[in-house]
């Protein structure tokens, strides 16, 4: 059967690469003594997808990831299992039974996700800095020059936010996301910067991802569901 | 949360933040309150090297196990982060605690290679530690070294407060003992190393004296204190069974070299080899039992969880139970998902065997290591491997469907001849013609050949420490033989052929079996920039050659020399269980060309029997 972990991964650990934290919870697993399926072959691996992965230095509450198991356990046993072998800043916080077929992989389910965006250097902001974000965000349009490989390609990226508020003296960002229009949040905040001169590098935000949702709407509706709650809690 | 030494700014700069962090699955954390004695060990090259090194992590178990002792870990940082931590005046810190390096109580190092003395005084220079003993007082820690090159110190004696000889699981808590009842009574450093220097192994570089004759070679050896031991005693384990092995091993977060459990099934190795260090210094043979190892094999694996388990020694055919092991082994990695890596196998039936059941036959290729190219160079090594072995291992290979083999040869071996260099390519050429007799619709395409040679750098305790080492031209000239001569043969686009570099070898060889003058020009290195050797990248030949020269001191004098069968070499003060007797001996007989039974068949009386155990005290019948 195929289930979903959600999990957080904090602290120092946001120094682990995407890669690495893979290679974390395959040894975890292991560790926790969970029957999982393996592949066939001479060095056969756990049948295991990510959804989208969280760049090194960001925080997260809501990462996700598929795994196929041969043993059927409840949720909360799934979740205690692990949560004894985790390393501090690491913690599971949900695991559900998923659908198996193909079309509902975490990876490919991907189309939102929250994100707070706070300043580790609050002090050198300007007073009135909410203000300027709020003007900012009221544009119709935010036009901004993302690299690629082939180039630089101009991109309106408002589109791209579905909703926004201040939260805890940072901002809070649901954007698009997932394999076509993905908005990095720093993104946002950059052009913010840039369009109002402030100081601003790449060490000066502090990202936290909060929730990553599939999107059961349509184009013209969306209606956000999270990863999680799409599948059932085993009991 | 543990707060980090390094700000976020700086570990999202430098290269693999996870090599600073700590906070691996089974580190060690614990209360400070509750710890007399902290120890920091260290491996003075980058994290993923450090961290595969298992004497460390058996050290780091067995000092962990004492409440009042906590021992953590440090590595050489990188040069992006040295350099910004150099710049900031961060000093360098351990990974559980994140506190400085400076506020242990001890500081050791285990020194694997010569290759990283550059990098013992980067680790003491960012403590900020004092760069020689005579320097430090009891606001650092006391530095002390252990490991295979402390079976020659001299050349980094004077950076170091102790050494310990042997192997750790011996007389650490004594040494831990004797230091809190030194701070206890307000002793000073120097009675505390004194004292530590009666401890049987322990060696206090700084309270021994050094004389040398008008030809630079030593004239005499001595304690200052008469109290002192004139030769220092290697410790070793006689119960390999019932001793200190971790079952939880740390398991870091980026791949490391050693990315898998590591199973050291014996020490020591009853081959004598006369070139190879390890075979020596580790004297006798000592196996584990194999109800020890099946039971820390799955304790390792379940406390790690990881996807791969090795086993250790310096010639694993020799275990007695590898079969019941290995069978062992399959049965339970199947059952987990886990997969066998079998290095330092002699090609065999057996192994063959084994090798089919655990590996992707079309992915893995047979390695043999005949050192040598001719029987009569491999008569004066004693390495036993002898062409027939290699063509019929390589044959039943064949036959079983590998196409790819990796040979492993050294050039300037004491009396090799071009003849003997030009047998490397033909025993290349051999093993293509024996694959190419298998019908052609039997086997698996074309065959893939890689030689490789490293240059063979003499060192201490081997019957070759007399022996002098080639110069660097001259390796160039032998490699330049052996690449023609495979060019010449039949299956030349068959063979691949690597060889190692020059200058590296020759620093080595001097390193090896230098004495202590040969420190001012590491410091001197140093202090001019200078770490990292063992990586290509990083290693300048002509920033050595300056500090020769600055500190007069000639590189030829320990590497060209034949050494005089009665010269007293730097070592000579440590008693390594081999004696001279016996290493003189083998020397005689590798200039004989005679071959030297290894120690199942026949006794050579070495001197590790004194230790009274392991394959010494092996029941014959």
């Amino acid at each position: 059967m195929k289930i979903r972990i959600k999990f957080a991964k904090e602290g120092a650990m946001k120094f682990i690469g995407h890669l690495d934290i893979m290679r974390y919870f395959q040894r975890a697993i292991r560790r926790a003594g969970i029957d999982v399926a393996y592949s066939e072959g001479f060095s056969p691996h756990m049948i295991m997808s990510f959804a989208n992965p969280l760049g090194v230095g960001l925080t997260s509450e809501a990462e996700y990831f598929d795994l196929v198991i041969r043993t059927e356990y409840p949720s909360q046993e799934l979740i205690n299992r692990l949560n004894d072998v985790m390393v501090e800043g690491m913690r599971v916080l949900n695991a559900v039974q998923v659908p198996e077929e193909k079309a509902s992989k975490a990876m490919s389910l991907v189309a939102a996700a929250d994100y707070l965006v706070r300043f580790r250097y609050p002090e050198t902001l300007p007073v009135d800095w909410k203000d300027k974000f709020s003007t900012f965000m009221k544009q119709p349009s935010i036009t901004v020059t993302k690299k690629t490989k082939k180039g630089e390609k101009e991109m309106d990226i408002r589109p791209l936010v579905y909703s926004w508020h201040f939260e805890e003296d940072g901002i809070f960002l649901q954007v698009s996301s997932g394999s076509s229009d993905n908005l990095r949040p720093e993104l946002v905040v950059e052009a913010f910067a840039k369009a109002n001169d402030l100081p601003l590098n790449e060490f000066s935000l502090l990202i936290h991802r909060k929730e990553v949702y599939a999107d059961l709407g349509s184009d013209k509706e969306h209606d956000f569901c999270a990863l999680d709650a799409l599948g059932k809690t085993i009991v | 949360m543990r707060k980090l030494a390094l700000s976020d700014e700086i570990l999202l700069q430098v290269e693999k933040p996870a090599r600073y962090i700590g906070n691996e699955v089974n580190a060690v954390m614990k209360n400070k309150e509750d710890i007399d004695v902290r120890f920091c060990m260290c491996f003075p090259d980058v994290y993923e090297i450090g961290m595969s090194h298992l004497g460390i992590q058996i050290l780091y178990d067995m000092f962990n196990q004492k409440d009042n002792v906590w021992c953590e870990r440090v590595y050489s940082p990188w040069p992006d982060l040295a350099e910004i931590m150099k710049e900031k005046q961060i000093p360098l810190f351990a990974l559980e605690s994140q506190d400085p390096i400076k506020d242990f109580d001890f500081l050791g190092i285990t020194i694997q290679y010569e290759m990283c003395y550059t990098n013992i005084l980067q680790v003491l220079d960012l403590s900020g530690i004092p760069l020689r003993s005579e320097d430090r007082d009891w606001d650092v820690p006391i530095v002390i070294g252990g490991g295979p090159c402390t079976y020659n110190p001299e050349p980094i004696a004077p950076f170091f407060d102790l050494f310990y000889i042997g192997e750790g699981e011996i007389v650490y808590f004594d040494l831990l003992d004797l230091y809190r009842k030194a701070r206890k009574e307000g002793w000073s450093r120097r009675e505390f190393l004194l004292e530590a220097g009666k401890i049987p192994g322990i060696y206090a570089p700084s309270l021994y004296t050094v004389t040398y004759k008008e030809d630079g070679t030593i004239e005499s050896f001595a304690p200052v204190d008469a109290s002192l031991p004139a030769a220092i005693e290697k410790q070793v384990v006689m119960e390999m069974s019932d001793t200190y092995y971790p079952t939880a091993p740390v398991v870091p977060f980026i791949k490391a070299t050693q990315d898998r459990v590591v199973l050291e099934i014996q020490r020591g190795c009853i081959r004598g080899c006369r070139f190879c260090q390890a075979g020596m210094i580790y004297r006798p043979l000592r196996e584990r039992s194999l109800e020890f190892l099946k039971q820390r094999a799955l304790a390792m694996l379940d406390a790690t969880g990881d996807e791969e388990i090795s086993l250790s020694s310096l010639s694993s055919s020799d275990y007695s139970q590898l079969p019941e092991l290995v069978n062992f082994l399959i049965d339970e990695c199947d059952r987990r998902g886990v997969n066998i890596s079998l290095p330092s196998l002699r090609i065999d039936a057996f192994s063959l065997d084994v090798m089919e059941k655990v590996q992707d036959i079309r992915k893995s290729s047979l390695t043999f290591a005949p050192e040598a190219g001719s029987q009569r160079m491999r008569d004066v090594i004693n390495k036993g491997l002898t062409e027939e072995d290699i063509l019929r291992g390589a044959g039943q290979a064949f036959e079983g469907g590998w196409n790819r083999v990796k040979l492993y040869f050294m050039l300037g071996l004491p009396t090799e001849t071009e003849e003997d260099m030009k047998e490397i390519a033909h025993l290349a050429e051999k093993i293509a013609e024996r694959y190419y007799e298998i019908p052609k619709d039997q086997r698996n395409g074309k065959v893939q050949i890689v030689v490789s040679t490293s240059f063979f750098v003499p060192k201490p305790f081997t019957p070759f420490q007399w022996a002098p080492m080639c110069r660097k031209e001259e390796f160039l000239d032998r490699a330049g033989i052996v690449r023609r001569e495979i060019h010449a043969q039949l299956n030349q686009k068959s063979i691949k052929y690597n060889w190692h570099e020059a200058d590296v070898s020759v620093l080595e060889g001097v390193l090896a079996r230098g004495d202590r003058k040969v420190a001012d020009v590491i410091q001197y290195v140093y202090e001019h920039g200078q770490t990292f050797d063992a990586w290509g990248e990083y290693y300048h030949q002509e920033k050595w050659d300056e500090a020769f020269a600055a500190c007069h001191v000639d590189p030829d004098f320990y590497v060209c020399r034949t050494r005089e069968e009665d010269e007293i070499f730097p070592w000579d003060f440590i008693n390594a269980g081999v004696t001279k007797n016996f290493l003189l001996r083998e020397w005689h007989r590798a200039q004989e060309e005679t071959v030297t039974p290894n120690c199942r068949m026949q006794c050579s009386g070495c001197g590790a029997r004194s230790y009274k155990g392991g394959v010494c005290c092996e029941d014959k019948n």
